[in-house]
């Protein structure tokens, strides 16, 4: 969340979508029903089902899965047509203004500007900023050459993009030179250029038409315009007082095109001016407690903690590393731009120095040979696929249940069956620790699969202590409530003893490359069972070397926790296992564990609760709260503003800006970008699709693309190629869209072992229309069968009018939806009372090119009586 | 605890002669408030409520809907009821109330009931069973309005939400309070729940577009300690049975309005009561239908 929970309740106005917080955030939820209670805002929902949450919505909507990026372009066409922007906010925070490279073509057939349908990737060089200087009011300029442009090419991948640089997919394209953002970008403040992104934006939104919102989502237009209308009605003539939130989940995540989406309601908010401001901001939902600390702890593959890139095979050492993560400020010449990334070599050097000890050295490029180097996508679906391939050959499960997960869980149980190894950590015997027992597998079967499974007795959630990082970005400390029963054992105790055997074995016997686990820093009091109070203070980082700040004069004390990021060296005399999270355990001791209720502002900012990252910051980009001058947009919502007699930024929450640089400096208030401003567009390698967003269809579609028939698909979205991976077309049958979904009543697939939580929701079921059901003659309660290309789904029906048949491009179709929680292990399962398949066996193996995530909604499936 | 308040019993059933402790202090009207506009039928109030209590889990079967049973049971005692509502223009609300015992002002239960002192009725509004004294003839069951209480065919004794009467006498709220998440459920005096129900009543009229919106405090049984916000008060009877007009049945009341104001005053002779009671009532027959009789309709749709 660029906000946090509780500032939802300072807004005016929701657009909840790709989420379902009633259902599955309801504590979180109350928040939003405290806007609507206090200060009468209003709530739109839109999503494929009457939610929980639509039940509360003063407007829903139900939309195709799949066409949200239609659905917002089509908002943003009409905020603009009907001058429902922030002008100065526009000009001055976002790169509205910036002038686009002759060359970029925006995707009228499907395409942008570079495609090379053999690689199926874009050259990008033609996503960028022009090189130049003020061209205010200055209409229509011949031609610039471009030889500014072409001269800034270096070798290396991705150099100067920032760490937002192309996935390491793109490694391989490494070899070839990569422009560079210009240090100096051509303006036009009057946003008139043809070519500035303003302009661009208007013509690639103003084909979102009403008409063409209702062709692809299946919103009748009356609707879209009443939705339109009510969420940028904060914004009427350009008024700043008000503030409206975008909020959403997995919802909008787990398509082949969902980065996008996300793109499109950030730059939603952006054109009304609502980033950076209480009650507004684009807001995800995270779905488990602590989905943001892994995210943050690099639980993902292409990062390492604090979010730094992963290092490639290119990266020859670290400089070649740094040279290319560390991004150069590009901007108008005559503005500011903090460019807080160049200050990533302080948090590497600290990271290596917080990994690896003494054993960091200058002279060894602080061990930074010791890690890995990521030669291809290890994301979750390219794990079970090279698994399947055998190229993966065991697999340690720690707190996840991969067979359940999916997608195509067929494939994965088969892919499990060709590892030599499986070690699973949970607290309940789970279907990825007994695939063998997977429905469809006869006894002769099972005596054919030659994997070794380990199954380990980890603890549950109360029965461990540490921290939670919430959506909110709060690290909230937690006590232990009971310890582990039985022989159950902490996870990071298990995790210190396999460390431990492993480390013993290199020190025995040696091995390829021993050292980076023979150097690893292990100091902890009890190495065999780390206290994650240790853990905690290892992340946040301590003084190698006494450190004093030539500002102030202070000095931290070698051995001493350093108070924040802004002490991290690249000298070796700082070590910190996250930068984000310097700061949260400090020689005051653990901010984490704080539990102050006060809260002078009155807008839920709490400053003395827990703490949250970075540095304690409630809302982040909060320097936009404000006006160019420094004083706040709304007078009743004070988060932060300008004082010129201290000459400081000051205020209720930490100001995220350079706390001395006065409005007349003009630093822009986006500081983690190198221009310094918010991206309307994206240049170069940020995104793998398109600078800006643009609606593509599913992978697995019942309509080809209203925009582009010929173009129907995410251009760069590959399919995968093993016997497992169909994918189904209406031609086929297929010709109901399907998407899943999470109950309130249940936890993904732990609850169904809780008697309560079986109580609450018994079996597995499947949403049907009403009038799809009177076709079918099904009645609710009746079982039913729903296929896709890969497998098939068994449960009974619920007949609901909560999901209508819906126009989609003039032809009546209709939506279905299952939720996820049930498999072959749990009370009513073990009782043989549920027909034991996956939800997730029907869903297609396909990814978002950005962020990996899964197309689990929006896929195809026909249904008929079981 | 420094607030703890000992329950005062105000009325009990088939009891003749004063009531035990008359006169010694008097608590404040408590009551519960429902909001079914920010109810999001999340279901905590039910767990808080079978876990507070500490009942044994039932089994269930799917049933076309998202409400946990068709009605509450001797071991459920709390139930949010979904129902689907079609408007006018074919689209749905979707609508989700929180169904327990109401906790009348006039209980058909207590009416209703011939064991002497196993519905009890306290000053601050709670209607309570006390099993020891139940025998389980099930009048209460016919007796209420709303087909709150149930039999356990185990013991043969009936049960119903208490309005955690254990909690309130400890200056507790309701479990079923402390674990909603949205604070749709509140708890506190009668006057000050009716205040903020008719507030938020009126927020929604002028501000939600939600012109019917209002209260639900049926008059016909002398108001209830438990109270809804509704989208349209106007027809209650959408959120599952809830019915316009509750009534006693004419059977159970008739006796009490004869005879209850004289009962007091002719202590001696209350063994006569009881005997009236058989008499007017007779044994257990099946009541006329209750005009709004609720518990075929809990399929949610």
């Amino acid at each position: 969340m660029t906000n946090g929970w509780i500032d939802i309740k300072n807004t005016d106005m929701m657009l909840i979508m790709g989420g379902n917080p009633a259902e599955n955030h309801p504590c979180g939820f109350k928040w939003a029903i405290e806007a609507k209670i206090q200060r009468n805002a209003k709530t739109i929902v839109v999503d494929p089902r009457l939610t929980r949450t639509a039940a509360t919505a003063d407007l829903y909507l139900q939309i195709r899965a799949g066409a949200d990026i239609a659905f917002l372009g089509g908002v943003i066409n009409y905020a603009l047509d009907n001058n429902r922007i922030a002008r100065d906010y526009l000009v001055n925070y976002t790169n509205a203004g910036f002038i686009i490279k002759e060359g970029f073509k925006l995707p009228d057939d499907g395409l942008y500007s570079g495609f090379d349908p053999e690689t199926k990737m874009y050259d990008k060089s033609s996503w960028n900023y022009e090189e130049g200087g003020d061209l205010s009011g200055k209409a229509v300029l011949p031609t610039p050459s471009g030889q500014n442009a072409r001269a800034t090419h270096v070798q290396g991948s991705d150099t100067g993009q920032g760490h937002q640089g192309a996935s390491p997919a793109g490694a391989k394209a490494g070899a070839s030179p990569v422009p560079l953002l210009p240090s100096k970008v051509a303006f036009d403040l009057s946003l008139q250029h043809p070519r500035c992104v303003f302009q661009l934006l208007k013509k690639q939104y103003e084909r979102y038409t009403p008409e063409m919102v209702e062709r692809i989502t299946g919103i009748p237009q009356d609707q879209f315009l009443k939705a339109a209308d009510l969420y940028t009605s904060i914004r009427k003539d350009g008024d700043m007082k008000k503030v409206s939130t975008i909020i959403y989940a997995v919802g909008w995540t787990q398509h082949s095109f969902g980065t996008q989406i996300i793109r499109t309601a950030a730059m939603l908010q952006m054109l009304m001016g609502n980033v950076g401001r209480a009650g507004g901001g684009v807001n995800a939902l995270r779905g488990h407690s602590n989905i943001q600390g892994a995210t943050d702890m690099a639980g993902v593959f292409d990062t390492l903690p604090g979010y730094l890139k992963m290092p490639n095979p290119n990266d020859v050492d670290l400089a070649t590393y740094l040279k290319r993560i560390t991004p150069i400020s590009s901007k108008p010449d005559p503005w500011n731009s903090f460019n807080y990334w160049s200050n990533t070599p302080k948090f590497t050097v600290s990271l290596l120095k917080a990994l690896y000890g003494p054993a960091a050295t200058k002279d060894n490029d602080w061990a930074f040979h010791y890690l890995p180097k990521i030669d291809r996508n290890y994301s979750w679906v390219n794990i079970w696929n090279d698994m399947y391939e055998g190229k993966i050959k065991g697999l340690f499960a720690f707190g996840m249940n991969g067979v359940m997960i999916g997608p195509d869980s067929t494939k994965n149980i088969e892919a499990l069956k060709k590892a030599d190894w499986l070690v699973v950590c949970e607290i309940y015997p789970d279907e990825t620790s007994e695939f063998w027992r997977a429905p469809g597998i006869s006894a002769d079967d099972q005596k054919k699969i030659n994997t070794t499974v380990y199954r380990l007795p980890g603890a549950g959630f109360a029965e461990k202590d540490g921290s939670f990082t919430n959506s909110a970005r709060w690290l909230q400390w937690k006590q232990i409530a009971l310890p582990p029963p039985g022989e159950a054992r902490l996870d990071q105790d298990i995790l210190a003893m396999i460390y431990l055997k492993v480390r013993e074995l290199y020190q025995k016997e040696g091995g390829k490359f021993a050292d980076p686990v023979l150097n690893a820093t292990f100091a902890y009091t009890n190495p065999y069972a780390p206290s994650l109070a240790e853990v905690a203070k290892e992340v946040s980082g301590k003084a190698l070397a006494d450190i004093t700040d030539p500002k102030t004069n202070q000095t931290i004390k070698s051995g001493q926790q350093v108070p924040g990021f802004a002490w991290l060296k690249d000298d070796g005399t700082t070590a910190c296992g996250n930068w984000i999270y310097s700061g949260s355990w400090t020689e005051a001791g653990a901010m984490i564990q704080r539990r102050g209720t006060e809260d002078p502002s009155g807008l839920g900012i709490y400053p003395n609760w827990a703490w949250s990252w970075p540095a304690n910051r409630r809302v982040l980009y909060n320097r936009a709260s404000c006006d160019l001058n420094g004083k706040p947009w709304d007078s009743s919502r004070r988060q932060v503003w300008w004082d010129e007699g201290k000459q400081l930024w000051v205020g209720n929450d930490i100001p995220d800006f350079k706390p001395d640089s006065a409005p007349k400096d003009h630093m822009g208030p986006f500081i983690m970008n190198p221009e310094g401003i918010g991206r309307l567009f994206v240049p170069l390698g940020g995104m793998a699709d398109g600078p800006f967003p643009e609606h593509y269809e599913p992978i697995e579609s019942p309509i080809a693309n209203p925009l582009h028939p010929n173009q129907s698909n995410n251009p760069v979205v590959k399919k995968y190629k093993t016997e497992f991976d169909k994918y189904g077309t209406a031609d086929q049958g297929f010709n109901v869209i399907c998407t899943t979904y999470r109950l309130t009543e249940h936890y993904h697939y732990w609850t169904k072992n809780n008697p309560m939580n079986v109580q609450l929701v018994p079996e597995p079921f499947v949403e049907v229309p009403a009038e799809l059901a009177d076709r079918m003659g099904v009645h609710g309660g009746e079982r039913v069968k729903v296929t896709s290309a890969r497998s098939h789904y068994i449960a009974k029906a619920m007949v609901t009018r909560r999901i209508r048949p819906m126009k989609i491009d003039g032809k009546e179709m209709f939506q279905i939806g299952l939720p996820i929680h049930w498999g072959f292990r749990g009370i009513a399962e073990d009782e043989g009372k549920t027909a034991k398949t996956l939800a997730n066996q029907l869903t297609p193996t396909v990814i978002d090119p950005n962020a990996f995530t899964p197309e689990f909604k929006g896929f195809l499936v026909k249904i008929e009586k079981a | 605890m420094s607030d703890r308040k000992t329950l005062q019993i105000q009325r009990m059933s088939a009891h003749p002669g004063p009531i035990p402790g008359t006169g010694v202090q008097r608590d404040v009207q408590v009551c519960k408030l429902v909001d079914t506009t920010t109810c999001i039928g999340c279901k905590a109030c039910e767990v808080a409520c079978v876990e507070w209590n500490d009942m044994p889990f039932g089994a269930t079967t799917f049933d076309n809907t998202y409400q946990t049973m068709p009605e509450t049971r001797w071991n459920f005692w709390n139930l949010i009821k979904f129902n689907e509502h079609p408007r006018e223009d074919g689209t749905v609300q979707w609508l989700m109330r929180k169904d327990q015992c109401m906790h009348c002002a006039d209980p058909g239960c207590l009416a209703a009931c011939p064991a002497d002192g196993a519905i009890v009725q306290y000053t601050n509004g709670i209607v309570d069973f006390n099993q020891e004294n139940c025998i389980g003839c099930e009048y209460c069951v016919s007796g209420c309005p709303f087909n709150i209480p149930k039999l356990n065919p185990g013991t043969k004794k009936v049960y119903k939400c208490t309005l955690c009467s254990d909690r309130v006498g400890e200056g507790l709220e309701p479990a079923c309070i402390k674990a909603c998440p949205t604070g749709c459920l509140k708890f506190g005096t009668k006057d000050d729940m009716k205040f903020i129900a008719e507030e938020r009543a009126k927020q929604l009229r002028d501000n939600f577009g939600m012109e019917k919106a209002g209260v639900y405090d049926p008059e016909s049984i002398g108001g209830t300690h438990v109270i809804y916000v509704l989208h349209d008060a106007t027809d209650p009877e959408r959120y599952g049975g809830l019915p316009k007009n509750p009534t006693i049945p004419w059977s159970y009341t008739v006796w009490k309005w004869l005879f209850k104001p004289v009962l007091g005053a002719f202590a001696l002779f209350g063994g006569l009561g009881v005997l009236l009671h058989y008499v007017t009532v007779g044994p257990r027959r099946p009541q006329p239908e209750p005009p709004n009789k609720e518990g075929t309709n809990g399929n949610g749709d």
